[in-house]
């Protein structure tokens, strides 16, 4: 999914083997990971899909199946994946996470920590921003879920990047080894207040931490926590609204038929319309646009900190130079 | 004179010659200044020598304090215990619980609150009074301190602590502060591009390490920093103009890029990339004059960048130790236009807010490679739904999607020890319809906000069509 070296970056060139992660692309809202192996076949409500057929591809070609359905055949992005991966918890969405990464500054070479590791969407996304020279460690106390999670990594190809351990976080803190090491932090925790004095351990002075939660109430009890340590303390909620695009032929309204309304527009739906007999005699319709119905409502308060700054010694700023 | 040859967010700590954002009480104003010895900075009425601020950690605060030699910057130091005027948080919290019935029903509004007068300040000035001692003055001779709010207190003396004892916040300049230092002059502009905004482009287009990205930047410069910064020195950001000159990326000099990192910022004109489109040269030039408008106000804003900190000299480009600096934003090599053309572009954002983004996408698609993930920023909801629909009937690309995000910052206050549940439950429902005072811990939203953050058309491109796959 990401690139460790140039030569494994999308190209014109590249195209579908063995062994690699396609997202299979039904519609907007199915889609489903598959590796590609050489006998095997997909099986879905458009027919069975020869693997064998898809090798030697371009990623984003159109494929059939036996009965002629047809999928694409996608290069697996963090983005898509948070769209197909199995949610063993309830998951952040890309609204969330884009926030996230830009608000805590994770660039190429960070070291990141995030706890809970839950389904792993945030950690695809987090393990992208700091290629090819960080590192992300993830952290769940639930053993099984972290097991799923490396399963998912190795499956995605990012391993390489993400270390997942199993630990209490709540109740142990950070692991000792990243003591001053760490640029920002990540919490999606139930209490995140009793995490918050080991990250602020963990962080580089100016370091960056984040606390996701759901409810106001566990906003209120972190920022508390927060003050101590920290400044910029800050929270925020975002959400994204999507909106659907058709082609609306309107009646118009003149001379006598018409009165002084709009009759109600006749909607086609654009994915039924071919190119080619969209124009009818009725003349061409207008492209609209309105927000979807269905909406995702409140995700969490993303709450944001900075680490305060204590002023150093000369030799402190040599080895943070060195850093 | 130290050079930085580090990758950019390594360094914890500036050096002379880094550029730095200058957070001049707490948000109020947002300067851009580049450190040097003789670099000064404007706060107040007063001019501050900036070299205090060399070899300090991003994030070290300075407080404007009164010398012999007149005002310089010196370095706060935030210890645990001390709060702001002394006192513990506990003490503060005792304080509120036995004073909380207090109200603004004593406080007339007739200008004799305050019997410290303006010649009195000056001269405890003179007499080498730090902006601490004028505060406490201050409130000492205030005749309604006492009467306010503990809560209407902190706000009094913050104010009074930007007045007489201003504080400079030194920031890295990562792509959200500096968005943040831009928008205070352009909020109104139609350029005006919000952080989360920003931040969903660059996941939808998914820009990662060795990624070739291509862009459309005629925002002076912001997606081609922001760009460049997630690649951290590998791939390649190459911004297309599609008239003959390039479009201004001056934004990009604001970022501490090291030349590992600005060799990897290119740009290229459509027609090298594209030849023998001759017949799309009228309407390429129709474009170009459109936007015409567009292009003389993106000259404007670093215009505008320069004057806002026209106080800061060195942010000039005379400063002579960034003249061993590559330049970001050279001209894209024949050979990497030769191995764009063969290979494609993995990730592609446009930015152009004048401009008819169907036409241009046309011109674009070819030029990406299959599967690639594209992002398309607009004001206007218009042109992305032609876009969007065009694509979608020329069996162009998939999972296309429109985007508006939506922004909320919600203010937090703490004054209260314990606050009972059903209190807080009744006080998230008063969160929703209003920003009520409540004179406790509270949280509300903020007041003013941006309203809208623009729309994002994202996709993912197709390989052209089954039969033309061998």
């Amino acid at each position: 999914m990401i690139a460790t070296d140039p030569s494994e970056k999308l190209s014109l060139y590249r195209r579908i083997r063995e062994g690699d992660l396609v997202i299979v692309y039904e519609r907007h809202d199915s889609m489903k990971a598959v590796k590609v192996a050489e006998g095997s076949v997909l099986q879905n409500r458009f027919g069975v899909f020869k693997h064998s057929d898809w090798i030697g591809k371009p990623f984003g070609s159109k494929v059939f199946s036996n009965k002629n359905g047809f999928v694409y055949l996608l290069a697996p992005t963090p983005e898509l994946w948070t769209l197909v991966l199995s949610h063993r918890t309830q998951i952040l969405y890309i609204a969330d996470i884009s926030f996230v990464i830009m608000y805590l500054e994770i660039v190429p070479g960070c070291i990141v920590l995030e706890s809970g590791t839950g389904s792993g969407s945030l950690t695809t996304s987090l393990a992208r921003a700091v290629a090819p020279t960080g590192h992300v460690y993830t952290f769940d106390f639930h053993e099984q879920r972290a097991v799923s999670a490396r399963v998912d990594f190795e499956k995605t190809g990012l391993s390489r990047l993400v270390t997942v351990g199993v630990r209490d976080i709540q109740g142990e803190g950070f692991p000792d080894e990243f003591i001053g090491r760490v640029d920002s932090v990540f919490l999606d925790l139930p209490q995140p207040w009793l995490a918050i004095p080991s990250a602020g351990k963990m962080l580089k002075p100016d370091g960056a931490l984040c606390s996701f939660s759901p409810c106001i109430e566990q906003v209120q009890r972190s920022c508390e926590t927060l003050k101590t340590k920290f400044t910029d303390i800050r929270t925020f909620e975002v959400l994204l609204r999507t909106y659907e695009v058709k082609e609306v032929r309107e009646t118009s309204c003149q001379g006598d038929e018409g009165g002084s309304f709009k009759s109600p527009p006749r909607k086609k739906r654009q994915h039924s319309t071919e190119k080619g007999n969209v124009v009818e005699a009725s003349g061409p319709g207008k492209i609209m646009a309105k927000p979807c119905g269905e909406a995702r409502g409140h995700t969490g308060y993303l709450t944001f900190a900075r680490l305060k700054c204590l002023p150093l010694k000369d030799n402190q700023v040599c080895s943070l130079r060195s850093a | 004179m130290t050079t930085k040859d580090d990758s950019i967010g390594s360094s914890r700590v500036t050096w002379e010659g880094c550029s730095v954002l200058l957070d001049i009480n707490d948000g109020e104003r947002l300067v851009f200044a580049r450190l040097s010895p003789n670099a000064q900075l404007k706060i107040g009425k007063k001019n501050c020598s900036l070299k205090p601020l060399i070899d300090c950690p991003f994030g070290s605060v300075f407080r404007v304090d009164n010398g012999k030699d007149g005002p310089y910057l010196s370095l706060v130091v935030h210890t645990e215990e001390v709060e702001e005027g002394g006192n513990s948080i506990q003490e503060k919290e005792d304080h509120v619980t036995t004073h909380e019935s207090k109200d603004n029903r004593a406080i007339v509004d007739n200008n004799s609150a305050q019997n410290l007068t303006g010649e009195d300040i000056e001269e405890m000035r003179r007499q080498g009074a730090t902006g601490d001692q004028i505060i406490e003055a201050l409130i000492a001779h205030s005749a309604t301190f006492e009467k306010k709010t503990s809560f209407s207190q902190e706000k009094y003396r913050l104010r009074k602590q930007k007045k007489y004892a201003p504080e400079v916040l030194v920031r890295r300049p990562f792509v959200r502060r500096i968005l943040k230092s831009i928008k205070l002059d352009n909020l109104m502009s139609d350029n005006y591009m919000r952080c989360d905004s920003l931040s969903l482009l660059l996941s939808m287009a998914n820009i990662t390490a060795y990624s070739d990205v291509l862009v459309v930047d005629m925002v002076g410069g912001l997606i081609t920093g922001a760009v460049a910064e997630r690649l951290g020195g590998t791939g390649y950001v190459c911004n297309m103009h599609l008239g003959a000159t390039p479009y201004p990326v001056d934004i990009v000099r604001i970022f501490n890029f090291s030349n590992d990192v600005c060799e990897r910022i290119v740009h290229c004109a459509l027609d090298d990339l594209c030849p023998g489109q001759n017949g799309s040269c009228e309407q390429v030039q129709k474009m170009v004059s459109d936007s015409t408008n567009e292009l003389d106000h993106m000259e404007d804003v670093p215009a505008e960048e320069n004057t806002t900190s026209a106080d800061v000299p060195c942010t000039t480009a005379s400063d002579h130790e960034v003249r061993k600096s590559i330049k970001a934003g050279g001209k894209a090599s024949e050979e990497l236009i030769k191995s764009w053309k063969e290979s494609g572009f993995s990730s592609l954002i446009v930015a152009a807010p004048d401009m008819d983004v169907w036409s241009i996408m046309q011109k674009l698609h070819p030029l990406l490679s299959y599967s690639a993930s594209f992002a398309i920023y607009h004001q206007y909801l218009q042109p992305l739904a032609d876009c969007m629909h065009n694509l979608q009937i020329g069996k162009m690309a998939i999972g296309l999607q429109i985007s508006e995000p939506w922004l909320q910052e919600y203010q937090y206050f703490s004054f209260l020890g314990v606050v009972d549940l059903n209190i807080l439950l009744w006080l998230s429902f008063l969160i929703s319809i209003s920003s009520y005072d409540w004179y406790f811990r509270r949280t509300h939203l903020s007041m003013q906000m941006s309203a809208f953050g623009g729309y994002i058309l994202s996709g993912t491109k197709i390989s052209a069509s089954e039969s033309k796959v061998q």
